[in-house]
């Protein structure tokens, strides 16, 4: 069964035909086109998948997208207005917060997530912020860097 | 080496892929395009050793919308990455030989299709028995898991240096003691991916994947398809990590091949994380045996070292594992005898590979354990029981590994002084401790697994009339930012500006061919590689800017991208001028560099002498701060500081986002990382059985770098993604025997192991006590 899901997905309206059992994850990736957000599990693990629903962090993997109609998806793809990298994004690209960047999305997208309520978060409400994000490549340190820097507090 | 000039080399640069990977841009494997690709699945085994009696893919084959079935009888050919020992079929071809191993595969039109094609799939096998250690497939009489080992060894080594009996003899303390290391996964956060097309009317296979070997992958499917290789195109898109993982062809990888051709089109698999668990090629279950024989001040007379692998079901690189165990045990310290037996075994369990400290880090991690509590038992520093064992360099090492630059004397000063270590050992709360370890890798195998006679490394730099620099390379950027460094050595070695340059790799219709991302290679070896082909091409630029100047080659001086005739007036001529003026004369320009390890470097002439064999080690040294709970047993690693001796760091930055991560990946092997097996079958399939660390148990890393500048590095450089690891299990298990006063050396280190060692110890002392106060 399909059903008709209205919703906005990166400040556009989008309404598409999507069967009932679809994940958020597969509806961004394979209707909307959006490759950004990533798949590392076979569901809940690893939070690459990490994107915001009305503002607040969303494992893609284990949300249907039929449960978001009339909601507000923001995923890593539009991150960069203007084609100029958000903060975050830079902070990550220019500390090192991304090695093999497959985790990257989702660990910016809470880091997002929690800038946008604690603009000053403390190493502690970072290290919070991410424990449902694993990373492989970077042992967080500079991940962690990279968040502090970007909200404009040390390092 | 002349003095190092930092207008690229040296400077904390990110990555040139960076802004990709933030933006979300970056394309992996399963982000590709290939429009109407079919779905593949595979049918996996659900015994761990059984013959196939009967296997019945016909009415899978019936099905409406399944394209292609293949099964064992489609590819007959085995494979493996090493030569000497190919035994591995793509899927199971009349013996199952562990539980998930491909029996067959379906490309279908969708995921419902192929799923119930699967289902459709009948077998029929008598079981046999099977062995899940090391221990059981040994025993007398254990039926054989390949016919041409009846006793499932893959490999036994034996090797002997030095005087061992002496050196025991000489000794005033000999300790023997003995290790389990659980077996880990790499964990890499991108599952396995691949996508394939097969073009009928060429007859002609493209395939992308998420490998760290292109060329090995392209090799093997040429191998088992049975096509010559010019007739397949492997191409590499961004790889979410590798760690060793994909550092050899994986089955599901030639499995795609198959249906692609079977199917005549395009097929995709994107594995499951649980499969891409069972595909495995992680570091195996390890029981070692170690004696030490040691002067009362500390100095080793004897090293004697048995390890047993439990290796999985096929040979993989089993061979060079078991053969590291012995070999990693020269070329750190000095050390005048050593002995090593090695056994790599067959299992029925998925096969074991190289993962990241490939065969090093168990054996690593229980000479430093031992060597700690025989420094402890000596009432010696551990700091001052490696010093008093370091090496005189130049030298070799009595496997004939030649070591010219050796940081580790300075590695233990930094880490010695940023941990405090002299004011605080020993003086921390009850709970609390400090431990350490040293540690070193190889950079680079310094022979090549396929003895082609090629130089064992190559790269190209192509110009043309747009002026851009485009570096060609099949090195694998797997994440861990090969092709920056590779950049950063052109714009270095031509005195252009990173913007000029860009970096196209891993399409094996552009790119040269290359080994791969596998024993820290890439770096050392690529990166020589680099540096010739600029070389030439600068002289190339030189010889035109000469003409156009009218002046002759050895007086033009290039500074940041503009050539000039040394001491002259005019303005000179431009980047895109010098481009175009050498243009002109011969049309565009492709100049390939290379690099050949020498004979001399590459190891012993005993047998095995090849595997361990370098041009440099690189050298660490860590500290490790642990606060553990002794009535929970849970331990806290609020810190760990780390020295690492990479020659000279390209990159800082990145250098130290590698060692990072190494000692971040040692300590999840320490504290949480372990495969577990129930029957053989994989109970840890999934990242919340196979315990990964977060964020909240993940401490501070203090890298300081050491370059102590490699003769035959690239600008000095040495490896930097590696070396660091092996030490940090062991560092770990010393810390809590600071803290605690027991040794717990089988990894994972548990809680519930530190609770069983903290009640033996409670016993131990009250019945001390008590026969005390009889």
């Amino acid at each position: 069964m399909k059903r008709l899901l209205t919703l906005t997905v990166n400040g556009r309206a989008r309404e598409d035909a999507v069967p009932e059992t679809m994940l958020l994850l597969d509806y961004l990736r394979d209707i909307a086109a959006l490759t950004g957000t990533k798949k590392g599990c076979d569901g809940g693990e690893c939070g690459a998948c990490t994107v915001l629903i009305d503002g607040e962090p969303a494992l893609a993997c284990i949300v249907l997208a039929a449960r978001c109609a009339g909601k507000r998806i923001e995923t890593i793809d539009a991150m960069a207005e203007g084609g100029r990298l958000s903060a975050l994004q830079r902070a990550f690209h220019e500390k090192l917060g991304a090695q093999c960047g497959y985790c990257t999305p989702g660990m910016i997208m809470a880091s997002e997530a929690l800038l946008r309520r604690n603009p000053k978060p403390s190493a502690g409400e970072i290290k919070d912020a991410i424990s449902g994000n694993i990373c492989r490549c970077t042992g967080y340190v500079k991940i962690i860097e990279a968040v502090q820097s970007a909200s404009g507090a040390a390092p | 080496m002349t003095a190092l000039r930092k207008s690229a080399a040296g400077r904390r640069l990110p990555l040139v892929d960076g802004v990709d990977k933030v933006t979300g841009r970056a394309q992996y494997t399963a982000d590709l395009e290939a429009r109407g690709a079919l779905v593949g699945r595979i049918f996996r085994s659900r015994w761990p050793h059984a013959k196939i009696l009967r296997l019945d893919v016909e009415a899978a084959r019936k099905l409406p919308g399944v394209r292609a079935v293949v099964t064992g009888d489609d590819a007959t050919i085995p494979y493996g990455v090493l030569p000497i020992s190919q035994n591995e079929t793509p899927m199971a071809r009349g013996k199952i030989r562990y539980r998930g191993e491909p029996i067959a595969a379906v490309a279908a039109i969708d995921e419902a299709t192929a799923d119930r094609a699967l289902a459709l799939i009948k077998i029929e096998v008598e079981e046999l028995p099977a062995y899940f250690e090391a221990s059981e497939s040994r025993k007398a009489g254990a039926v054989a898991i390949h016919d041409d080992k009846p006793d499932n060894l893959l490999r036994a080594v034996h090797h002997d240096f030095g005087d061992v009996p002496a050196g025991f003899a000489a000794a005033e303390l000999v300790k023997e003691k003995s290790f389990r290391c659980a077996e880990v996964a790499h964990g890499q956060i991108e599952p396995h991916a691949a996508v394939a097309h097969w073009d009928e009317e060429s007859q002609r296979l493209d395939l992308k994947s998420v490998t760290q070997v292109p060329y090995y992958v392209h090799m093997a499917l040429a191998r088992v398809l049975n096509i010559e290789a010019a007739q397949i195109r492997i191409v590499k898109p961004f790889v979410g990590g590798g760690f060793g993982a994909r550092v050899e062809v994986l089955n599901f990888e030639i499995i795609l091949g198959l249906l692609a051709r079977a199917a005549k089109g395009t097929v995709r698999f994107n594995l499951s994380r649980e499969e891409t668990f069972l595909t495995h090629r992680g570091r195996p279950l390890s029981e070692l045996k170690l004696k030490i024989g040691m002067t009362k001040d500390g100095r080793i007379t004897a090293v004697q070292s048995e390890v047993v692998q439990r290796g999985g079901a096929y040979a993989s690189y089993g061979v060079v594992t078991i053969l590291y165990a012995g070999s990693l045990l020269h070329g750190l310290y000095d050390i005048p005898a050593i002995k090593y037996d090695g056994y790599r075994v067959y299992t029925n369990t998925p096969p074991c590979g190289a993962m990241r400290g490939h065969g090093g880090v168990n054996a690593r991690h229980a000479f430093e354990c031992l060597m700690d509590e025989m420094a402890s038992d000596l009432g010696l520093d551990p700091f001052a029981v490696r010093r008093r064992n370091l090496l005189k360099t130049p030298m070799q090492t009595m496997n004939g590994v030649i070591v010219n630059s050796y940081g580790l004397p300075e590695c233990l000063d930094k880490v010695e002084a940023a941990s405090g270590w002299k004011g605080r050992k020993g003086k921390l709360p009850p709970g609390k401790g400090l431990g350490m370890s040293c540690s070193h890798y190889v950079s680079g195998a310094a022979k090549p697994i396929h003895w082609t006679g090629e130089p064992h490394a190559a790269l190209a730099i192509r110009v043309d009339f747009d002026g851009g620099l485009t570096v060609l390379t099949g090195a694998a950027d797997i994440g861990q930012g090969s092709s920056t460094i590779l950049a950063q050595l052109v714009a270095e070695t031509l005195d252009v500006p990173m913007a000029r340059i860009r970096v196209i790799a891993n399409d094996s219709a552009l790119t040269p061919k290359d080994n791969g991302s596998y024993s820290s290679r890439v770096t050392f070896m690529v990166g020589n590689a680099a540096i010739d082909a600029a070389r030439s091409l600068r002289k190339e630029f030189v010889a035109a800017a000469a003409k156009r100047l009218d002046a002759r080659p050895e007086m033009i001086e290039i500074n940041a991208g503009t050539f000039n005739v040394v001491g002259g007036q005019g303005p000179g001529l431009t980047f895109p001028e010098v481009v175009q003026a050498a243009l002109a004369d011969r049309g565009p320009i492709t100049v390939t560099g290379t690099f050949t390890v020498p004979v001399e470097y590459q190891g012993g002439k005993h047998r095995g002498g090849a595997v361990g064999s370098t041009m440099g080690f690189s050298y660490a040294a860590q500290v490790v701060e642990v606060d553990v709970d002794p009535d929970t047993g849970i331990i806290r690693v609020p810190k760990v500081w780390v020295a690492h001796d990479c020659g000279f760091a390209i990159n800082p930055l990145s250098v130290e986002g590698q060692v990072q991560g190494a000692v971040w990946m040692g300590l999840g092997q320490a504290l949480y990382e372990e495969t577990r097996f129930d029957e053989g079958l994989p109970a840890h399939g999934s990242f919340l059985e196979y315990r990964i660390a977060t964020s909240l148990d993940s401490p501070d890393i203090d890298v300081q770098l050491v370059e102590s500048n490699d003769p035959s590095g690239p600008l000095g450089a040495k490896e930097a993604s590696e070396g660091a690891l092996l030490g940090v299990p062991p560092a770990v298990a010393n810390a809590v025997y600071d803290a605690l006063g027991i040794r717990v050396v089988d990894t994972p280190i548990t809680p519930e192991k530190i609770i069983d060692a903290m009640t033996k110890l409670r016993r131990e002392k009250r019945l001390a006590a008590a026969k005390g106060g009889r």
